[in-house]
């Protein structure tokens, strides 16, 4: 009998914690998507009525949500490819490298991984500012300013969202490599096999259940990216061109008082994100992680 | 495999491409005023001064925000590792039922999009009369942390052998010397990885301190705090770049130290 009692003993603080603060909130979420919720019902002003899939059927028609989404999918894909090529690039090179470089790129690496997102995209603002930045400077251009044009934003955004996210790739994918035993190498040169044949059609097999796991954690992280575009965009750039769902979300709850339609939008993103996870468990069963 | 010449020239071109923003960063808040607003920029500075680090630390009160996080950070870093000890062990150590459910949870829960929780935890946070306050922030940043430091913790607890537990069981000791006196020390390694992210998490969180903190600046946290130095006009780079610096030493230590502990943890994917 204890026995059975226990585990749940020691579960009891997580409990204690995660259903009030993370199940209670999911919870709520859902039920704000269903009601319609503006300053007038926060302050009390006016009652709150349900508008069952209302907020849902004002997003699935509004121009606005599509090209939102759109632009979120697309800005995620180049995002998890870039990464991913960066990263695995860089894992074959760190493998080759000697071993001062590799402790170099290693720990440069490392520093890019740690930096927080906030101070990440204050630096990169600085770097491609308009008047003083070193980026404008080194080009000899005057005055061009990189945070007008939607697609050169995402650009530059982008770019700091690669570099905070490559390592973790880079060095995921290093540590895989290093596993592989020596002999299977050999054993493919013995066999006549060239860079980038053993390459293709030892390492990379070998490595798929890895890569599998470091591509929908990307996808996931990517998927949700909102401190870089919020503070590198100023909220969601110019007329809000830049926005992406996170911070659509974000802004339609806190800055336009629309907190029912912002919950909406929160659901239909943990919903993707639902179906990506379950890939992602899928993954980590085939690769024998034992749960 | 003998090292290759190009791979090494492109690992060392690489690795001083991404430090480069850092260096810049620390460089930029180390420069005299005068040159950060002067057009001709240079790689280096002849004139260090500490002066933008005094401007933040005295004229911004960055100081008590500082404290603010450190605060908020290390609250979060205690809590969240004891009870994400006792819920490894919860999972690890015993077979019952709704385990995988329960262990499949916490996965899911880790892909929720956090941003978008704001919205409903602003009222949650609003009810209880704890708006403005840093306990919101420490309650929410808890919650968020745990999910993902009790799959890390899980790694290192399975990672003991349990022999050493029945071993101690046979000689008498009760089952909490065993989990306090015999897991616990075991663990205590991973333990710090797993923290080192709790802290990290809590430290760079932007969007709740954002939200909570509405009207009560002494409650403010860094990251916000940060935004001070934006004007729509002229923004004080030498501000910001000193804040920013001192926003990521903390962490930069703390993550060189565990890195690698930091990567075989994470959901036990790499296999070394």
């Amino acid at each position: 009998m204890r026995r059975l009692v226990r585990p749940w003993l020691y579960l009891l603080p997580a409990a204690a914690v995660l259903l009030p603060l993370f199940g209670y909130p999911m919870y709520m979420l859902g039920l704000l998507s269903v009601f319609d919720y503006r300053q007038a019902q926060v302050s009390g002003g006016q009652p709150t009525t349900f508008v069952g899939l209302g907020n849902y059927a004002r997003l699935l028609s509004d121009e606005r949500f599509w090209q939102v989404l759109a632009q979120t999918v697309g800005f995620a894909a180049a995002l998890v490819v870039a990464t991913l090529a960066v990263g695995a690039f860089l894992a074959v090179v760190m493998s080759r490298a000697g071993r001062l470089p590799r402790l170099l790129l290693g720990l440069a690496a490392t520093a890019a991984w740690a930096a927080p997102a906030m101070t990440g995209s204050t630096v990169w603002m600085f770097l491609f500012d308009t008047d003083l930045g070193l980026v404008n400077q080194v080009l000899g251009v005057e005055g061009y300013n990189w945070f007008y044009d939607r697609w050169v934003t995402f650009g530059v955004v982008g770019a700091t969202v690669v570099w905070h996210s490559f390592p973790f790739v880079m060095v995921t994918l290093y540590a895989g490599m290093q596993a592989i035993p020596r002999e299977i190498f050999e054993a493919a040169a013995l066999d006549g096999a060239g860079q980038w044949n053993t390459f293709r059609r030892v390492v990379l097999p070998m490595l798929r259940p890895l890569v599998t796991i470091v591509v929908i954690q990307s996808i996931i992280w990517d998927f949700k990216i909102f401190t870089q575009i919020y503070v590198m965009t100023n909220g969601g750039g110019i007329a809000g061109q830049n926005t992406v769902l996170n911070v659509y979300a974000y802004q339609s709850a806190f800055g336009s008082s629309e907190y029912g339609l912002g919950s909406a939008i929160g659901v239909v993103m943990t919903l993707i994100l639902l179906v990506v996870t379950l890939f992602y468990i899928r993954a980590l069963y085939r690769s024998g992680e034992r749960l | 495999m003998r090292p290759s010449r190009a791979a090494s020239t492109i690992a060392v071109v690489v690795a001083v491409l991404t430090a480069f923003p850092i260096y810049w960063m620390v460089l930029s808040a180390l420069k005299p005023d005068g040159e950060i607003q002067s057009l001709e920029v240079r790689p280096w500075t002849l004139h260090p001064t500490l002066e933008n680090f005094t401007r933040v630390l005295t004229g911004e009160n960055f100081g008590r925000y500082f404290l603010n996080s450190v605060l908020v950070a290390g609250s979060v870093v205690i809590l969240s590792g004891l009870v994400a000890f006792l819920a490894a062990v919860a999972v690890t150590r015993f077979t019952f039922r709704l385990r995988t459910t329960i262990l499949i949870m916490f996965l899911v829960a880790q892909m929720v999009p956090i941003e978008a929780l704001t919205i409903p935890m602003f009222f949650v946070v609003r009810d209880l009369g704890l708006l403005n306050t840093l306990a919101s922030l420490v309650l929410v940043h808890l919650a968020f942390t745990l999910p993902f430091a009790i799959w890390m913790m899980r790694g290192f607890v399975a990672a003991v052998p349990e022999s050493l537990e029945e071993a101690a069981m046979i000689d008498g000791a009760s089952r909490a010397t065993v989990l306090w006196r015999i897991l616990f020390p075991l663990v205590a390694p991973g333990l710090v990885a797993t923290s080192v992210f709790s802290f990290i998490t809590a430290w760079n969180d932007f969007v709740f301190a954002r939200t909570f903190i509405i009207s009560a600046k002494d409650s403010q946290t860094l990251p916000a705090a940060l935004l001070v130095f934006f004007k729509p006009d002229e923004n004080d780079w030498g501000g910001i770049m000193a804040a920013s610096t001192l926003m990521t030493l903390p962490v930069l230590v703390f993550f060189v130290a565990v890195q690698r502990r930091l990567v075989s943890g994470l959901g036990g994917a790499v296999k070394g």
